[in-house]
């Protein structure tokens, strides 16, 4: 069963409709990537998913059991003051307060699940480093864990790699796909058409048109264009 | 110092005392979420509207002020986060149109109907604290005592969250917290708060009771928790210090004690610039 059926939404902002008519489902172990222009609504559909928006029209589906607690979510932007004194340790374990329910504290398995994930992201030595004093690959990799400690069954990112160079974007990738590998569900919003074909195996591409499956479907679909953008 | 242990034995001093350090402790606590949600202003508004109340309640000798102030302020306060939660510059004109409203008409209010023959020392008392606290009364006391082990408990509670709801809104909200609740019950603490603190400081200087620690702390340190234990302490360090100067001086209290917390904040900054932060 899926655990996110998606039919017909409508996404958009004040009754504003951006797209409409969208539908697909991630199942279990997918590694789905949206593609699309800029402003073409892939952040807008990514907010909708998580209750962040509200669609307009259509229904979003969970199944499989999944909670609301069992998602993870890498923002395209977060916005964060300047100025906030946090560490590293401190919001890499936030990822994990959907899952205390009534208990004030962390458990001691929630605090070696954040050890665990910054581990993951190679930022163990950063711990009690201050967030406002890395460079931006770094907080990407400290969000990136807390988006972990989070996602338990689904991982949704929104262009996890804007802002970071080429080796480290070549990393990040691989470090999705070993998520992927190890049974998460990933959506991943994408502007990288290549990174999108190299390590997803489903493709929801919006704009003027709409195009929904698998990646061998996508390549016959998209033929033209792609070869467009090689050349 | 003699002239201290001779003022000690006074019960009123003594009372001053522990409510002054609970209140310092209390209001220091949500000044990290304040200053960093932007909701600074919603304190600055709240205080005014804890004025009006207070006028009101004085017109009907209402015994206990508190029964009408606190219900109020904390209404009042909810109704802010609402609007400003909306379109910022709509919640703007919304707190200012509270807040100076709420003080008009609070001192309307006394003008028209108080019995009090220094009314300019009753205004003057309630803006800016003066002496009310040392004037404080058993059952004020045990009131104050009340609210502020429970804020505090309410803060050890739910300390994680309240961080989770002030970094990262958005978040918190995809993966499910209750984002709405936290921002009431922060709400709410803060109305607590700020009628709390009416009577160490008075009204217009409660932002700064609650603002200072937290800017001072923040110069200093580079983790939410340690700012928060910092600015906790050195708020009751200012409060105290700044009760015995008063006592010994015979200045107000409450801008004594934000003429101190001031102080503080420029040592905070200095040692902050020197050393580049202690970080971590
Ligand atoms: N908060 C908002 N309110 C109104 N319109 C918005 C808002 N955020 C984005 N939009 C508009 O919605 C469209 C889609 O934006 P977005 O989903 O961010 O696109 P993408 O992520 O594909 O680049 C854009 O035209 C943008 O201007
Ligand atoms: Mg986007």
């Amino acid at each position: 069963m899926a655990l996110i059926t998606v039919k017909n939404l409508a996404i958009g902002y004040d009754s504003q409709a951006i797209l409409a008519g969208l539908s697909f489902e991630v199942n279990p172990g997918d590694y789905l990537c949206i593609i699309g222009e800029n402003g073409s609504g892939k952040s807008t559909l990514m907010k909708t998913l998580l209750g962040l928006s509200s669609p307009l029209d259509g229904e979003i589906v969970p199944g499989d059991g999944l909670k609301k607690n069992e998602i993870g979510y890498l923002p395209q932007q977060t916005f964060i003051q300047r100025d906030f004194p946090v560490s590293v340790r401190e919001i890499v374990i936030s990822g994990c307060q959907s899952k205390m329910g009534f208990h004030p504290f962390y458990s001691s398995k929630q605090r070696k699940e954040a050890e665990k994930n910054m581990e993951k992201m190679g930022i163990t030595d950063l711990a009690d480093r201050c967030y406002r004093e890395l460079s931006g690959g770094q907080q990407q990799r400290v969000l990136l864990a807390r988006a972990l400690c989070a996602a338990e069954k689904v991982l949704l990112l929104d262009e996890p790699v804007s802002g970071l160079d080429p080796d480290v974007t070549a990393e990040m990738y691989e470090l999705i796909k070993s998520l992927n590998d190890e049974g998460l569900a990933i959506i991943m919003i994408s502007h990288d058409i290549f990174a999108a074909m190299k390590y997803s195996d489903h493709i929801l591409h919006i704009g003027d048109e709409l195009f929904y499956g698998t990646k061998e479907n996508y390549l016959i679909y998209a033929k033209e264009d792609l070869s467009k953008w090689i050349n | 110092m003699d002239k201290l242990i001779l003022y000690m034995q006074y019960p009123f001093v003594r009372y001053a005392l522990i409510v002054g350090t609970l209140i310092a402790l209390c209001s220091s606590l949500l000044g990290v979420t304040l200053v960093l949600k932007r909701f600074s202003f919603i304190g600055d508004g709240l205080s005014h509207v804890a004025f009006g109340a207070i006028a009101i309640a004085s017109i009907f000798s209402i015994e206990g002020k508190m029964v009408l102030v606190l219900p109020i302020t904390i209404i009042s306060a909810i109704l802010l986060l609402r609007t400003g939660q909306n379109t910022r510059v709509k919640g703007d004109a919304a707190i200012a149109m509270i807040s100076v409203g709420a003080l008009a008409f609070g001192y309307l209010l006394m003008n028209l109907f108080g019995t009090s023959a220094n009314l300019t020392g009753d205004v003057c008392s309630t803006l800016f604290g003066s002496t009310s606290i040392l004037t404080l009364t058993q059952s004020e006391v045990w009131i104050c005592v009340v609210l502020s082990i429970l804020v505090v408990v309410l803060f050890i509670l739910f300390y994680n969250k309240l961080f989770a709801v002030t970094f990262d809104e958005n978040f918190a909200k995809a993966i499910g917290t209750n984002v709405n609740g936290y921002n009431l019950l922060i709400a709410t603490v803060i109305a607590i708060i700020i009628v709390l603190s009416m009577n160490l400081v008075g009204s217009l200087l409660i932002s700064a009771l609650i603002i200072f620690p937290a800017l001072s702390a923040m110069r200093l340190f580079g983790s939410f928790k340690k700012v928060t234990v910092f600015s906790a302490f050195i708020s009751v360090v200012c409060a105290l210090t700044g009760i015995f100067i008063s006592i010994l001086a015979g200045t107000p209290v409450g801008s004594t004690i934000v003429a101190t917390q001031v102080a503080a904040f420029a040592v905070c900054c200095l040692v902050g610039s020197v050393m580049g932060g202690i970080r971590t």
